[in-house]
Parts: C-alpha cells; structure tokens; sequence
C-alpha cells in the first residue's frame, strides 16, 4: 500500500488577522479575553495579532476581525474607531460600553461645559493659575459619550461587562470557522 | 349628565367629600378603577397622588397599583396640566391638513411651548392619537370632554382669546362642537331604519339555538379586523362553563383613521344595543358592558340616554319583552386614551380596572374573559350587523358579499378625496370603485385599514376589499401624488412607538427604534445601511412581540419600502453608513471651553 501524493499542492490556510483596541473603556473586556487562558496557545495558530495592546503596534492595518472595546469620549476615539472600521472586513463591538456607552456615559445627563468647569476651574485645591487643558495635543472630549454602533457600522455585537472568556472563545472559532457566530443561552451577559 | 365639563384643573386641595361620593356611587369596587379615576379626574382636573392613596384605601389596593393603573393611560395625570388641556389630533389625516402649523399657532398666541403647562397654570397643549374625526378635522379635544372639529387659523386665534378671557369650554360657540356623520354611501346596515326591539322579538320567537344558527349560517365574520366567525365566537362562549356570561362591545375605535364606530354610535345606537342583546339571549348573559374609547366621550350622555329610553321601552332591565328570565342590561365603560385596549384581552384588563397590558391567549375570552368568565366581545358594527341577521335571517345575509365575507362593510374614508365620510358597501367591492365614489384624484396609494392594516399602491387599486383579498377594520385613507409616503409611514411609526404598552421588550424598545431610524432618515443622515436595520427590526418584532400592536407595527414601514423605496432612497445620504448626528458638533462645547480652533480640534464629517 502506497499513500498518493495529493493531487494539488496543499498550503496552510492563511492566518486571519485580529485587531484589538481599548477607546471608552477599562480594559477588563481585554482582561476577559485573555481569560481563555492555554486556549490562546491553540487561538495564535490560527490568528495573527495586528495592532493590540498585545503587540504594542500603534496603527492598525488591513486585517480580517476587529474587537473594539469601549464607546466614544473624545476625538482621538472617533479617529481610532474610523480607522478600525477602515482596515477590519468585520468590526465587532465588545461589552457594554461598546454597545451603549456603559459607564463613561454617565456623564450623558451632565453639561460638558459644566464638568470641565467644575473639574479644572473651581474645585477646592487648585493651584493658582489653573485652566482647562488646552493643548493641541489633547484629544478634546465630545459633548456626549456614543456608543460606536452610532458612528460606524458594527457587524456583530458581544455583549456583557465583561463578556465571559467563553463567549469570546465560541465567538472567535465560530467566526474563524465560517460559521455565523451565535452566543446562546449563557454566554449571552448584560451585566 | 355629567355636571362637570367645565375646567376644573386646580393646584388647590381635592374634595373628599366629593371623593366619597364618588366612590360610594361606583360601590367602592375595585373593578371599577379606572371608571374611578377617570371620574375623579373630571372633577379635579388631575390625580394627586395623596388622592390616588385614598383611592387606594376606600377600594382595598395598594397605592403602587393605583399609581400603576393611572400611570398607564394618557389621559389620566399625575400632575396638574392647566384648567384647559388641548390636545390636537395627530394622524396623518390631520397632519395632511395642517394641524402641526395650528398647534404652533396656538402655542405662540398662548405663550406656551408644547407639552408643557404655562406658568400660570392656565393651559397645557399636546398632540394625541387620532381622535377619529379625520372627515371634519383638523380637530383638537379640550380637557378631554369636548372636541373642536374642522379648526382653521381664525378659529385658532378665537381659541386662543377665549382661554385668556377664562371662559368655560361649555360657553365655546355650539357649532364648533357640532359633529357631522357624513354618511356618503348608506347599504343595509346606514340604509333600513328598524324598529327598536324588532330584532329582539325575531330573536326571542326563533329561540336562542336557532339564532345561533342564523348566525352561523350568515357567516358574519368580526368587523374589528381580525374577521373571527362571529356564530363560532357566540357558540363557543354559549358552551363555556362559567357562573355568569358576558356581552362586550369594543367601541374603542383607536386605529388611526377609522370613525364608523363614532357615526353607528351616534346615529344607530340602537341597532348596537339590540346586537348586544340578541348576542346576550344566544350566549346565555345578563350583563353586556360598552367599550366607549376615551376620545368619544362626549358621546356618554347620548348614549346613556338611548340605554335609558329602552330599559324604559322593556328592550333592556328585567324580563325583557315580558320573556321571564330574559334579563340583560348594558353598562359603558369610559377609556382613557390607549390604543392598546382596542385588543380584547387588554381591553377585558382595563374594564377589571387594570393596566390595558394584553394577556396571554389562549384562554381565550369566550372561556376566560371579563372576571375569569366566558366573555363574546364584538365590534360595534358586528353587533349592528347581527340586529339586522337577527331581523332577516342568516341567509339573507349570506347573499350580500362574497362566499367568504358575507354582508357589507363600512368604510371611514378621509384623506385626499373631494367627498370624504362614511361609505357603506358590499364586501368585494374594488377600491377603484370607492375612489370614484369619493372624488379622489391623481391616487398614489391607500392605507386600508389603518397603520397596522395595508398600504395599497395605484398598480393594485383593482383588488377588493374582502378577507380573501384586502382586509380591513374600516379605515381607508387616501393619499394622491403630492404626498410622501416616507413621512406618512414615519407619522405612523410615531404612532406605535407612543402607544406601545411598555409591557414586552421587542414591541417597547423596537417601535422606539423604528421611529428613531426614521427621523435619521427624514433628517438627511440615513445609508443603505437604516433600510436594511429597518428590514430587520420588522422581522424581529412580527416574531418576538407579545400581541398584535407590536406584530403589526412595521405593517406600513414594510408596504411602503416595497411600493414606495425612492421615497425612502432620496433620503439617503450615502451607501454607506452615516451616523445621525454631526461629529464635528459633538466637539463644540470643548472647543469653546479651551478655546481650540486648531485642526485637531475638528472632526471630519464628510469622509
């Protein structure tokens, strides 16, 4: 018995590419994935990581799945999140700040200009001469904190503060396997 | 007659004595809440919630109940909303001619903004749901009791100086209030006077089963929309155990557009009355309840007046037409501005003093209705029409129409027409035919049977009004080619989103977000993207909601993105997606704070 040599030359199947990005948030949906624990061993074979607080790489380029986590504060998150949705074929928001502003937004029922007064102009304890940060630098907070599905198209949602490591895991092979990726009863966390 | 229907809104105490009264008169039942507080109300102009509580006590519920029934129509207050609360009718009908320019009018000569009440406690003005008068309208309804038909700016500005010189609504020019019927087209049901107690005495020698049987044998199907057998309904009911039986007539005519429950009521009231009594022999009751819809309550007095006058003719009251054990008597129960109680079971929720939230089905009501016993609750029409098969006999009216929707139907036709009214026509009569008969020109579609019912573009105006092709609970709204159908489908989007219970998630949270994506539309942000989110939202709440309010809440987003997409495609602003607001904006109270005008400072908004 002889085996045949495959009619075709094989390849190994090309790595998807992954982006990660914390805007409005607290990095606990980071913390959350990187709870799949050796899982990740099995997940590098067949992803690549692209920008990410993983890889410390600061653009982010053409890749196959973006995880955003966090909603919009301020400028610098609304570039970052066009930018994403720029480069990633599909854009995922990641718990509950993502999807509705969560926590940063509440400040939603307060007036900018009163926070930033408050903050930086009377609050007891200031230094002579204290002002609102002006410096071009500074990314400017926007009038409302946003949840990013109000600004850029989302494909897929996952929700939870955090989502549980497994949703993470069921949703990144559901989607690498082509399949469409579908949460279920458990996974499926509003708080 | 009701002694107040004057202005009585007060920020003063309440009278607890009159209070007493009150709830002495209603028996101190708790079933009776919302007859309760709707009457409380009348007298004090709001509910304090001190009075809520001593509702509360006298009726044996807690406070949180109370406030939760009151809380759930809009026209019960919590808090004072001036001695003239107007509120203009909303449905398109009225928009189409002009109210919302009229409102802003009234607003502007009274000094108040919409919604809220003016400082001097005066006067509070809002929009409502149709108030069913769309034939006659703009209309407005004053401190919901009085109904101001057919307003015009002269007429807005007469409104206005009689609520700065105080004078009470009773005192308003007579002919303001006059209602028309506007009966265009009369058939059996407008067109044969009958003689009242006839219908009775053809029932009475028939006996009960044979009516029945006449009335399954005319195959008469429910005239509220649904077209349920009305013979299986009352036969079903007739079967179900249960220590008493209940009639019920839905006259909570709330679908936007439809007023021919408000003409049969006004003008054939007794044809109702005997329906529900015929209905009431066959199904074994003897206590029949009216459904009377919040907006018409200016009809209570006329109507409790032909309820008095045919108790006093033997046709209502004990032993009926002398037929010892034949008692049965009707008592009218009085909405208070909730669409959702038009559905049965939420409708049997409110006549128990609940919130009108819809129950689960099964049961049904003809086993678990009105107190836990079998209830029949029919349309107004439907009872009308069983007074005339009670007369002529199922088969004679099983002649009329078509195989499969027998007799004749009526029709509230409003809109873009020369002649707009009531038309009363054979079931299968096509639309053409009714557009001819009601001078409309140059039609681009019909909305045929109200917002949850289906808009019917110019290719398809051959089809026939029948179950069998297009149903309808009797709204027909006309609009011709100047009239956008993006804003009509948006006004109804509005509709829902405002009468939605709250109860289930999908209907709650969904009709918000379809008229959300709407006016992102209509404000010139929408992409491909909101059509097809809207494609979706109407999927999700047609399988996910609770009753049919939220099932048939996307009905005219769904008709109108099929027949009418370039009215929604000239609003799109790009394939791609856009948000709904400025970005660029949203950096403005920054910028004016550290005082940035440097390019980081700005957001692009056209990418």
């Amino acid at each position: 018995m002889t085996t045949l040599a495959p009619l075709y030359p094989t390849h190994q199947p090309r790595k998807l590419k992954v982006a990660t990005v914390s805007l409005a948030g607290c990095f606990g949906c980071h913390m959350s994935f990187l709870d799949i624990d050796e899982r990740i061993l099995e997940l590098i074979e067949h992803v690549e990581f692209d920008r990410s607080p993983l890889t410390d790489i600061k653009h982010v380029g053409h890749c196959d799945i973006g995880l955003i986590e966090g909603g919009l504060c301020n400028s610098e998150n609304v570039e970052v999140l066009r930018d994403f949705r720029k480069h990633c074929k599909t854009l995922v928001a990641v718990g509950a700040c993502a999807i509705n502003g969560g926590l940063p937004a509440q400040r939603n029922h307060l007036d900018l200009g009163e926070i930033l007064q408050d903050v930086y102009g009377s609050r007891t304890g200031m230094s002579a001469g204290s002002a609102i940060p002006n410096d071009p630098e500074l990314p400017l907070p926007l009038n409302k904190v946003h949840p990013i599905h109000e600004v850029v198209h989302v494909d897929y949602f996952l929700p939870g503060c955090p989502p549980p490591a497994d949703a993470f895991w069921r949703f990144l092979t559901d989607l690498m396997a082509g399949r469409t990726p579908h949460l279920g009863h458990g996974l499926m966390h509003y708080d | 007659m009701s002694t107040v229907s004057s202005p009585a809104s007060t920020a003063g105490p309440w009278q607890a004595e009159a209070l007493d009264a009150l709830l002495a008169r209603r028996g101190r039942d708790p079933h009776a809440l919302v007859q309760i507080l709707r009457e409380a109300q009348a007298m004090h102009g709001w509910l304090p919630r001190d009075m809520q509580a001593a509702i509360a006590d006298a009726l044996g519920l807690t406070l949180a109940h109370v406030e939760g029934v009151a809380s759930f129509y809009r026209f019960f207050h919590d808090r004072p909303v001036g001695r003239y609360r107007v509120l203009f009718s909303d449905n398109i009908t009225d928009r189409m001619l002009g109210n919302e320019a009229l409102l802003l009018d009234l607003c502007r000569r009274l000094g108040v903004q919409r919604g809220e009440v003016r400082a001097d406690d005066r006067v509070s003005i809002d929009f409502a749901s149709c108030t069913g008068l769309c034939d006659q309208g703009p209309a407005l309804l004053v401190n919901h009791h009085h109904v101001v038909t057919r307003l015009d700016a002269a007429r807005v500005a007469q409104i206005a100086a009689l609520i700065e010189s105080r004078v009470p609504v009773d005192e308003w020019p007579a002919d303001w209030f006059a209602i028309v019927d506007n009966v265009q087209r009369a058939d059996v049901l407008l067109g044969t006077p009958l003689q009242p107690g006839a219908a009775i005495a053809a029932a009475l020698e028939r006996g009960a089963d044979s009516m029945l049987d006449e009335m399954k044998q005319s195959n008469l199907r429910g005239r509220g929309g649904a077209g349920f057998a009305t013979g299986q309904k009352w036969s079903l009911c007739r079967a179900a155990p249960g220590a008493e039986h209940y009639v019920v007539c839905n006259a909570d005519e709330g679908e936007p557009g439809t007023f021919k429950d408000r003409v049969l009521l006004a003008s054939h009231a007794d044809p109702v009355f005997e329906g529900m009594t015929v209905a009431a022999l066959v199904v074994g009751a003897r206590r029949g309840l009216v459904y009377l819809r919040g907006e018409y309550r200016y009809l209570l007095e006329h109507l409790e007046a032909v309820l008095q006058r045919r108790r006093e003719q033997h046709l209502l009251g004990a032993s009926i037409q002398g037929r010892a054990g034949f008692d049965f008597d009707i008592e009218i129960h009085v909405g208070a501005g909730a669409y959702v109680c038009g559905e049965e079971s939420s409708l049997i929720e409110s006549l128990e003093g609940k919130r009108g939230t819809p129950r689960i089905r099964p049961p049904f009501p003809v086993e678990h209705g009105y107190l836990g016993q079998p209830t029949t609750v029919n349309n107004v029409e439907t009872y009308c029409a069983a007074t005339h098969i009670a007369l002529n006999g199922g088969v004679w009216w099983a002649g009329i129409g078509t195989p499969r929707s027998t007799g004749t139907k009526i029709h509230s036709v409003s809109g873009d027409c020369e002649r707009p009214g009531i038309y009363e026509y054979p079931f299968g009569t096509s639309i053409t035919r009714i557009l001819e008969d009601c001078g409309a020109r140059d039609t681009q579609a019909v909305q045929v049977g109200g917002p949850s019912g289906v808009c019917i573009s110019a290719f398809e105006f051959g089809r026939r009004i029948a179950f069998e092709d297009v149903p309808t609970a009797g709204a027909f709204m006309v609009f011709d080619r100047s009239r956008d159908m993006f804003e009509v489908a948006r006004n109804f989007a509005h509709f829902f989103a405002h009468e939605s219970c709250g109860f289930c998630t999908p209907c709650r949270v969904g009709t918000a977000l379809v008229a959300k994506r709407m006016d992102k539309l209509a404000a010139g942000h929408g992409s491909r993207h909101d059509v097809e989110v809207l494609f979706e939202l109407d999927k999700l709440m047609h399988t996910a909601t609770h009753c049919g309010l939220g099932g048939a809440a996307c009905n005219p987003l769904r008709d109108t993105i099929a027949k009418f997409r370039p009215a929604y495609e000239q609003r799109l602003k790009s394939l791609h997606f856009e948000p709904a607001f400025d970005l660029d904006a949203e950096l403005s109270i920054a910028r004016a704070m550290t005082h940035r005008d440097d390019p980081a400072s700005h957001l692009e908004t056209e990418r």
